[in-house]
């Protein structure tokens, strides 16, 4: 503070900070240029997107760690061949910091968004800019119908998709299972009867978790979303995540009673954990690893749950760990598919953006993306071959099925305040005691 | 270990801009209003001079002014809270009365959801529960720790130690928290010392932060835990600074410790009493990350700050949000209406 | 009573012995309680600090299956955890050490700014006669309140847009890229923290001996020179407390940094990088813990230099004198 007090002495400082300054800045000169080298061969694929050298395009998502580095990974080439710097900014408070960045008018140019309803709601406040043709066709050429729809907003199509997960898994021991002679159910009765042998033998049967941070309660949504798919059926399933049906309906509540009946069974849960209540606090995270010591033998969650095992856990049919598909309650109707996964949504039309755009959308960028492993996609280009985990190919073949019935997470097409908020909340209540019917209320009530 | 320094250069540069920037524009404002009047000082010297010499009437000294000088002093002061707060509360105020993508005006219908939602509701009385419980055992705490510890051999570690918990952040101390709090089904080893402390009691691990209206208390542990130092700081250093022959005098009348307590303690830390209650309150009514780090507003614990952000940001509901923030202004007016008759007292006292 | 020892000085000797033998064994055994209850506080204070600090040098295993008490039955100790959080490359890993540079460029002109805006405003709102003063006071107290969750958007705005009066560009946008986004959070900081500044040095140094400054006034200095040679070197106190209040706000800060800083090791300060470390890597408890512990260091540090000031200032502040 003395410095203030003559302010002579102010401006030696402010020169002597002055000189410091243009020493410094003579250390800087390394500026990078840029640095596209086009004319190389592996560049040939890249010849459509070229002529951005330099530009730069701004990517937020809600991707961070390792699987941001692989997305780094995934397109070093194509801005290596192109010139085009690809800024990738993962944040685990991608959701809500979307929303501001977009108001405070400071929005990247790219998106990564998980959630329809979100995409929506950017559509809607004409945000979003429409998918280049280029995109579209790209887009319309490599993902199925049933997945388009979720990025189009009243008839105009804002994005393709990008990754992708299957969730209607069961992750289990194959070793386990062979030791104990157990087998892999096929349907629902046969997966209560299982659930029933182990539990005789003393070992709870189920493990799982729904603490998730912010997101707390997700994880249980997806158990509610695979069983409305299968007690209720698609259509009902659509009507419900679209409000045309209320949340209360007595289906809604047969689901989740079904749910229940695993969950909220004290013989059946929660494995290496403790009793039902604990669902709520364990961390999605862990949720499965009981099965590697044994303490549990079944755990519903997605394809991407395995990037979760302990270092050394082998993911394979014949390893520590694999999945099944979760079983259908009524096989006449068919295979239901729960999943997610992420579009690609624009802020914004400059050129060397919407060469990004319909780059993401193509084949190329799939099978580079595969190749460098644990990603899936219903990208139809994308070559099995390039997929390595077993886990993921398994996704990939139940995706690119033609008789598969997808659906998209329900909770992710809601309005926020419902899929993102009053639903993961009532869910946290379900667990921790709630009866059905006042959660249902709950959550009914608050979607408007 | 390969991490290259060179590559941070750019940040100090900043930095020293930054640091530039601070003299040029504290130094310059200093200097220019140093300047400013001595000029006019001198100019009307020399118009007295030139006057006298003349012969001719003395120009009529003018009344201090002290408007103008004031403005320069409060200047950066104000355009900065007029761009950083006061345009934001006045937009948020307008939101409030806006639907959700702030297109309509919807009147007070945000208000009415806000004490129709039960859940908000209990959001509402979750809030009471943490500004009347924080500043009130915080400032308890702080004042009877200041009076236990004083003169005591150890005095200045145990403050350390007590006021530790301020020097980390909200997010940290909801972790250090969560930890303590953390549950392991009965059988296995307890990872968390309160539910360790439990078992080896004999009793049965318990899930804290699932049991309301217990779990609202176990988060305001977590702050009491981190201002009760600011209070034991504030209120310790307000005692020491009592006049020792007042503490004499009475001493020697007879007065006992209770009564010293309340009739020679008490009055002399009133002010400092203040500045910690108004701080803790107004810091409690903010509180945000530790409730979304603990338990984010699950299991009935959520308190308005939090839910106005889950409102505004992460369900784009930007009218009830605002609402929410707004009822936030309002909680704060008691504590503005003691500060103006504080501000009158001391003017006239 | 009051006779009793009437010719003995103050503080020489001990005036406060009780009469009687029972008093000076109570009032002994009164302070050693005191003494030994204030210890096992502050002991107690310090137990969830101290289980972090020792589950940081703690291998992962360890640290999930076991509490951290039984490190004493069973010590096994690593330094891996620091190792890899601090200078660990990939983005998995903490790389610290960047963002730690990044919470320095930030905090520092963060105190600065509000520290001497607030001083000059809490001096001309306690010592100029202007009309309204009081008045201002209380709005910029009443300030204090607005959540600054709200006037994210809006501060967003200005910095990226700019501001325009009527189609008229007032001001332009900031337009900064990498380091430069340093300034927007200086610019933001220094918004939030005014009001709680100007409110405490106000409290400080409206409670200054009034004669002073009027002697200073009769001998024709002006404003500002008092405010420079006068109130500047008595309040020293007072601005380190409030700085020490605002490093330890900066520096703890998530909310500001996340909007106006973005997310990457350019500029993102030491907390974006620990919350995304427990976000993503919930269960990796062996970083956060360590993490934590690298982020907690220099703020204790400061505090624990300057606490002698901290103490005088706000003691200052709070007490007529």
């Amino acid at each position: 503070m003395a410095v203030f007090a003559r302010p002579r002495q102010a401006f030696v400082i402010a020169g002597v900070l002055g000189l410091a300054l243009s020493a410094a800045a003579c250390g800087t000169g390394n500026d990078k240029g840029s640095s596209s080298n086009a004319d190389s061969a592996e560049c040939a694929a890249y010849d459509k997107y070229q002529g951005h050298d330099g530009k730069k395009v701004t990517i937020y998502s809600s991707i961070r760690d390792i699987e941001a580095d692989r997305l780094d990974e995934s397109w070093k080439q194509f801005e290596e061949c192109t010139g085009i710097d690809i800024d990738h900014e993962g944040s685990g408070e991608f959701e809500a910091q979307l929303g501001v960045r977009v108001d405070g008018g400071n929005a990247p140019d790219l998106a990564f968004i998980p959630q329809p309803g979100l995409l929506k709601r950017f559509a809607d406040a004409g945000k979003l800019k429409p998918a280049p043709a280029d995109t579209k066709a790209q887009a319309e050429q490599n993902y199925p119908a049933d997945w388009l729809k979720y990025s189009t907003v009243n008839g105009t199509l804002y994005g393709a998709p990008l990754g992708s997960n299957v969730k209607s898994f069961v992750w289990y021991s194959p070793k386990q299972f062979q030791e104990k002679g157990w087998t892999v159910p096929t349907t629902w009765d046969d997966l209560i009867k299982l659930s029933d042998t182990i539990a005789a033998t003393g070992m709870k049967p189920w493990c799982a978790g729904i603490e998730s941070g912010d997101a707390t309660g997700w994880p249980a949504t997806d158990w509610i979303e695979d069983l409305m798919l299968r007690t209720a059926g698609p259509e009902v399933y659509d009507q419900w995540t679209t409000h045309g049906i209320p949340f209360n309906d007595p289906k809604v509540a047969e689901a989740v009673d079904r749910a229940g009946t695993i969950l909220k069974n004290e013989k059946y849960v929660n494995g290496g954990f403790g009793g039902v209540k604990s669902l709520a606090t364990t961390s999605f995270q862990e949720a499965g690893v009981p099965i590697t010591t044994g303490k549990c033998a079944l755990h519903r969650q997605a394809s991407f749950y395995a990037n979760q095992w302990p270092e050394g856990t082998k993911v394979a049919e014949d390893g520590d760990v694999f999945a099944f598909y979760f079983p259908a309650v009524d096989p006449a109707k068919g295979k239901p598919v729960l999943g997610g996964g992420e579009f690609v949504a624009a802020f914004a039309d400059r050129p060397e953006v919407q060469a990004v755009q319909t780059y993401l959308a193509s084949g190329e960028y799939a099978n580079s993306r595969a190749k460098i492993g644990d990603w899936v996609s219903a990208n139809n280009k994308l070559d099995l071959a390039n997929v390595a985990n077993p886990i993921d190919k398994l996704s990939v073949q139940i995706l690119q099925d033609k008789s598969t019935v997808f659906r998209f997470d329900g909770s992710d097409l809601m309005p926020a305040a419902v899929g993102a908020g009053t639903f993961w909340k009532g869910m946290v209540d379900w667990v921790n005691g709630k009866d059905t019917a006042s959660v249902l209320q709950g959550i009914e009530s608050s979607w408007k | 270990m390969e991490f290259d320094f060179a590559e941070e250069q750019p940040k100090f540069l900043m930095l020293m801009y930054g640091l530039i920037a601070f003299v040029a524009v504290v130094g310059g404002l200093l200097l220019l209003l140093d300047v400013v009047p001595a000029w006019f000082a001198r100019r009307r010297e020399a118009q007295l001079v030139a006057a006298s010499a003349s012969g001719a009437p003395l120009p009529r000294r003018r009344r201090r002014r002290e408007g103008g000088m004031a403005l320069f002093f409060l200047l950066p002061t104000l355009l900065l809270l007029t761009i950083g707060l006061i345009v934001p509360a006045i937009r948020t105020t307008l939101l409030s009365f806006m639907d959700s993508n702030s297109n309509d005006w919807v009147g007070l219908r945000n208000y009415g959801w806000m004490f129709s939602e039960n859940s908000i509701v209990r959001v509402l009385i979750n809030t009471l529960v943490w500004v009347l419980l924080v500043p009130l055992v915080a400032t308890a705490f702080g004042l009877i720790y200041a009076v236990l510890v004083d003169k005591a051999r150890f005095e200045a570690v145990a403050k350390s130690l007590i006021f530790l918990p301020m020097a980390i952040s909200f997010v940290g101390a909801s972790i250090i928290w969560k930890f303590v709090y953390a549950y392991r089904g009965d059988g296995q080893e307890q990872i968390g010392l309160l539910n360790q402390i439990v078992v080896s009691l004999g009793g049965e691990p318990r899930q804290w932060l699932l049991e309301s209206p217990l779990n609202t208390l176990l988060l305001v542990v977590i702050m009491i835990w981190i201002q009760a130092g600011f209070a034991m700081v504030v209120l310790s250093a307000a005692i020491k600074a009592i006049p020792a022959d007042i503490v004499e005098a009475a001493r020697l009348d007879g007065v006992s410790p209770w009564q010293m307590f309340w009739q020679i303690t008490m009055p002399s830390i009133r002010p400092a009493l203040i500045v910690v209650v108004v701080t803790l309150s107004i810091g409690t009514l903010k509180v945000f990350d530790i409730v979304r780090t603990a338990t984010n507003g699950n299991y009935d614990t959520n308190v308005i700050a939090s839910e106005m952000y889950n409102q505004a940001f992460r369900y784009g509901e930007n009218g009830q949000g605002s609402a929410l923030a707004v009822f936030l202004f309002i909680l704060v007016i008691p504590i503005v209406i003691y500060q103006i008759r504080n501000l009158r007292q001391q003017r006239e006292g | 009573m009051t006779t009793a020892t009437p010719t003995i000085p103050a503080g020489t000797q001990d005036t406060t012995a009780p009469k009687t033998v029972a008093g000076r064994v109570r009032k002994r055994l009164n302070s050693r309680t005191a003494t030994l209850v204030s210890i096992v506080i502050a002991l107690l204070w310090t137990v969830p600090t101290f289980g972090l600090f020792i589950s940081s040098f703690r291998p992962e295993d360890e640290i999930k299956t076991t509490g951290w008490w039984t490190f004493f039955g069973n010590p096994q100790f690593t330094l891996e955890n620091y190792q890899e959080v601090l200078f660990g490359r990939s983005s998995s890993s903490g790389q610290l050490a960047s963002y730690f540079i990044n919470s320095l460029a930030i905090t520092i002109p963060s105190v600065l700014f509000p520290l001497a805006f607030a001083a000059l405003a809490a001096y001309a709102l306690a010592w100029m006669n202007f009309r309204g003063r009081d008045w201002l006071y209380i709005a910029i107290f009443a300030l204090q309140i607005v959540p600054l969750q709200m006037a994210l958007v809006p501060l967003l705005k200005f910095f990226s847009t700019g501001v325009t009066v009527g189609g008229i560009q007032v001001l332009p946008a900031w337009d900064l890229v990498d380091e430069q986004k340093f300034a927007q959070v200086w610019f933001a900081h220094t918004c939030f923290a005014l009001p709680f500044a100007v409110f405490l040095l106000h409290n400080f140094i409206s409670q200054l001996p009034g004669d002073l400054m009027e002697a200073a006034r009769v001998d024709g200095a002006t404003h500002p020179k008092i405010f420079r040679t006068i109130v500047l070197p008595l309040i020293t106190p007072a601005l380190a407390a409030f700085g020490i209040f605002q490093f330890l706000w900066v520096w703890n800060d998530l909310l500001v940094a996340l909007i106006f800083a973005g997310g990457g090791n350019e500029t993102a300060p030491l907390t974006v990088r620990l919350a995304e470390m427990a976000g993503t890597r919930g269960n990796e408890w062996q970083r956060l813990t360590a993490g934590a512990f690298v982020s907690i260091v220099v703020p204790l540090i400061v505090f624990l230099s300057l606490q002698r000031y901290f103490v005088r200032g706000l003691l200052a502040g709070s007490v007529k004198g």
